[in-house]
């Protein structure tokens, strides 16, 4: 093999990758301002390019433009690296992902196990960054951060090994060459655990308690500004693009599809996806600490762990799929009712009683000398 | 001792300290909050107050009684209409004006649809403390509704200076009455979305319910007072117990909360913009005409020798005003009775047991407006 052919070719698709990732990047600062600003009832941007479509280059070029601050007392080293150590990581998990049958830069067997493993190194990062900031609210964050991730790796861990169990195949390309019907429609489960885990994290609402802004303020990015900023920013959209891709490919069929160039399929799936988690954070407020690892402990580990005990006993007893989506299903209505049960229904629907005036003031008769006029207060209205 | 792994002595851990405030993103104003925290749960707070103190009270007694109503407009910067009016009832008070009753209707219009106007702001932000980003947007569209009737009525969005002594500035615009009944339904139906929006979401219930709690003992203890005293059971409103203006006339309720947590704390407040909406509906049909101003005030107000204390029900609770005037054109002094400076006292004892993103979620339920805490 030629120089050519093992140094060059790589490196060029690694290039092209960049561009795609960062115009998906700058597509997808777009569709959320422009969703969430319709979920408020905004316009959204509106002013830089039609329908404000280049208002993610403005921010960019203003990102870039602006001063580096580096706090007094930050660890200087660990502090300007960070950012990559959290972007090379999330950038490094594309290098398998394949976007159609043979539009994939290395097609490793061990694709799934590659992707799981290398999008965890992220957190390194986010503790650097926590760390030297030399910052409360970035150290509170970035314990967060490592606490968040790490009761959350499991259910994506045992969520993709059991989809490994039903295909056969660590293979990115082979998953999806070999769902028969999506397994989104085989294992509903899996889909929901690996994309509440993924919103943990990706840090997305509900889940985006390591930079809470109303708590920590931002948490490990506190300190940064500029580019660095951006790059952890980047980052950050580039792991979200990587969650709904990931979940398009292992439960939604990846790039397959009628009448559209497969590519085409693909995003529109991993669009579909995300636009589902800017919808969630339009919407639902932030939980806790406690909360989101009880919820992590509790429910989704051990759920991701069934997730894998049916997916085995569907396969030893060579059951047809649907009895594997029928217990799913089963599954999820069971457990999302006892969690509603336990936690919304818990002392009863909270209310507010209403006590009409009228009868406070029968009960404690208003002085002579507060009333301010010669109306009664009983019996006059209009 | 290093490097012997089989000691089970404790680790040393270190309480750490955090300054929240004055310049933390959801400290609501230059409010200061140092906390110690053992990991994710608070040991400690407390609260330092003072960035915004203007000396409202000493500038007082330096002005001419129809300047100081300004002064009051700057006090709760979204209450200001209820400020005023405290104000202007202390000295019609110790004057023995009796005020028009157009001029009284008008009032208590205004005063509730400052209450409104107060509480979605608080909605929004209360959204944004519990990490929910769209209640701000909704609770901010009905109330630049209701800003823009303010700008109608007294030329200001913010400090309106539109209570006088005897009475009012101006008259309300000719077209008040039709623009009221756009507003109402609007509000009204804006109400109601904001209401859908948040008060039974999952993840709101969770964050909110049993976090915070206040006994009714330990509010009425501390002095709280308004939706705080309220949502821990005591049915206590200054328009009920010692109704003021016209608000004997008007029926309506007053909503108690039973846990005093802060969703109690939140939800009081989303059904008081019901009832304020039922009072200005009422006001609305029984608005009658006539002048605005009380014969017989002049410009330069003199009151007589003495010492008058008022309260009302301020959208955070009994706002009081004692003056004393030594008859001059000046007040000898005034002392105000900030309803936000009481409840905070309260904080501490909500604070037990909470977690760090729990301070946030508190602080926002007992909405402090900085302005009148420091005055």
């Amino acid at each position: 093999m030629s120089l050519a052919a093992t140094v060059l070719v790589p490196l060029l698709g690694l290039l092209a990758l960049f561009t795609f990732l960062s115009a998906v990047v700058l597509s997808l600062v777009w569709i959320e301002r422009k969703f969430l600003g319709r979920i408020q009832m905004r316009l959204g941007p509106m002013r830089v390019g039609p329908f404000g479509l280049l208002q993610p280059v403005a921010d960019a070029v203003k990102l870039v433009t602006k001063e580096d601050v580096m706090p007094f007392g930050a660890n200087r080293a660990l502090f300007w690296v960070a950012p990559l150590a959290m972007f090379i990581p999330a950038f490094m998990v594309w290098v398998t992902i394949p976007f159609a049958r043979d539009w994939v830069i290395r097609n490793l067997e061990l694709g799934l196990f590659y992707v799981v493993a290398v999008s965890v190194l992220s957190i390194v990062g986010l503790v650097m960054a926590g760390w030297s900031s030399a910052n409360k609210y970035a150290v509170l964050g970035a314990l967060r951060a490592a606490a968040g991730l790490i009761s959350y790796e499991i259910p994506v861990v045992m969520v993709a090994l059991a989809v490994a169990m039903l295909a056969g195949s660590l293979n990115l390309v082979e998953i999806v060459e070999r769902q028969a019907p999506i397994y989104a429609v085989v294992a509903p489960l899996g889909a929901l655990l690996l994309l509440f885990s993924g919103l943990a994290e990706t840090g997305r609402t509900p889940f985006d308690i390591y930079h809470a802004e109303s708590e920590v303020a931002g948490g490990p990015y506190i300190e940064y500004s500029g580019a660095h900023w951006a790059v952890f920013y980047l980052a950050e959209y580039v792991s979200t693009f990587a969650l709904g891709v990931l979940i398009s490919l292992l439960f939604l069929g990846g790039w397959r599809g009628p009448w559209l160039p497969p590519v085409l399929w693909l995003l529109i799936k991993a669009y579909a996806v995300i636009l589902v988690i800017f919808w969630m954070r339009g919407t639902f407020p932030r939980l806790r600490i406690d909360q989101l690892m009880s919820l992590g402990w509790k429910v989704l580990v051990p759920l991701s762990f069934a997730n894998i005990l049916i997916a085995g006993v569907q396969l030893y007893y060579r059951w047809p799929w649907w009895a594997l989506t029928l217990m799913s299903v089963a599954l999820i209505v069971a457990v999302s009712f006892e969690v509603y049960r336990r936690v919304v229904l818990a002392g009863g629907k909270p209310e507010v009683e209403l006590v009409p005036a009228r009868e406070l003031r029968r009960k404690v008769p208003v002085r002579e000398e507060f009333k301010t006029t010669k109306v009664s207060s009983e019996g006059q209205q209009g | 001792m290093s490097g012997d792994l089989t000691t089970t002595r404790p680790l040393d851990t270190l309480e750490l300290m955090i300054n929240m405030g004055p310049q933390h993103p959801s400290t609501h104003g230059v409010f200061r909050m140092v906390v110690w925290v053992d990991g994710e749960r608070i040991v400690n707070m407390e609260p330092y107050i003072g960035y915004l103190h203007r000396g409202s009270e000493k500038l007082s007694e330096g002005e001419l009684y129809n300047q100081v109503i300004t002064l009051f407009d700057r006090l709760d910067y979204v209450s200001n209409f209820n400020n005023e009016l405290t104000f202007c009832m202390a000295i019609e008070k110790l004057m023995g004006v009796q005020v028009p009753e157009r001029a009284q209707y008008i009032r208590v219009i205004m005063c509730e649809l400052n209450r409104i106007a107060s509480h979605l702001l608080f909605y929004g932000t209360f959204g944004l403390d519990v990490g929910a980003m769209t209640p701000i947007m909704y609770g901010f569209r009905d109330r630049e509704r209701i800003q823009s009737i303010f700008e109608a009525v007294s030329g200001a969005r913010l400090m309106h200076n539109y209570f006088r002594v005897g009475g009012l500035r101006q008259d309300v615009p000719s077209d008040f009455r039709e623009r009221m009944e756009r507003l109402l339904p609007q509000l009204e139906q804006g109400v109601e979305e904001c209401d859908q929006l948040l008060s039974y979401n999952e993840v709101f219930l969770a964050r909110t319910r049993s976090i915070g709690v206040l006994t009714k003992e330990e509010a009425i203890a501390y002095g709280a007072s308004g939706p705080v005293l309220r949502a821990s059971g005591v049915p206590e409103d200054v328009r009920v117990s010692e109704p003021y203006s016209v608000y004997d006339r008007f029926d309506f309720n007053v909503p108690v909360g039973k846990k005093g947590d802060c969703w109690d704390r939140y939800y009081v407040r989303v059904e008081e913009m019901r009832e304020s909406l039922k009072i200005i509906r009422q006001v609305l049909a029984q608005l009658p005409d006539g002048p605005i101003m009380a014969a017989g005030v002049r410009r330069i107000i003199r009151p007589p020798r003495g010492e008058v204390y008022v309260r009302t029900e301020n959208p955070r609770g009994d706002f009081g005003v004692f003056l004393v005037s030594d008859g001059t054109d000046k007040p000898y002094r005034v002392k105000i009775r900030p309803p936000s400076f009481l409840n905070l006292q309260a904080m501490q004892a909500m604070m037990r047991n909470a977690y760090v993103a729990d301070v946030v979620v508190i602080l926002g339920s007992v909405d402090i407006v900085l302005g009148e805490v420091d005055r």
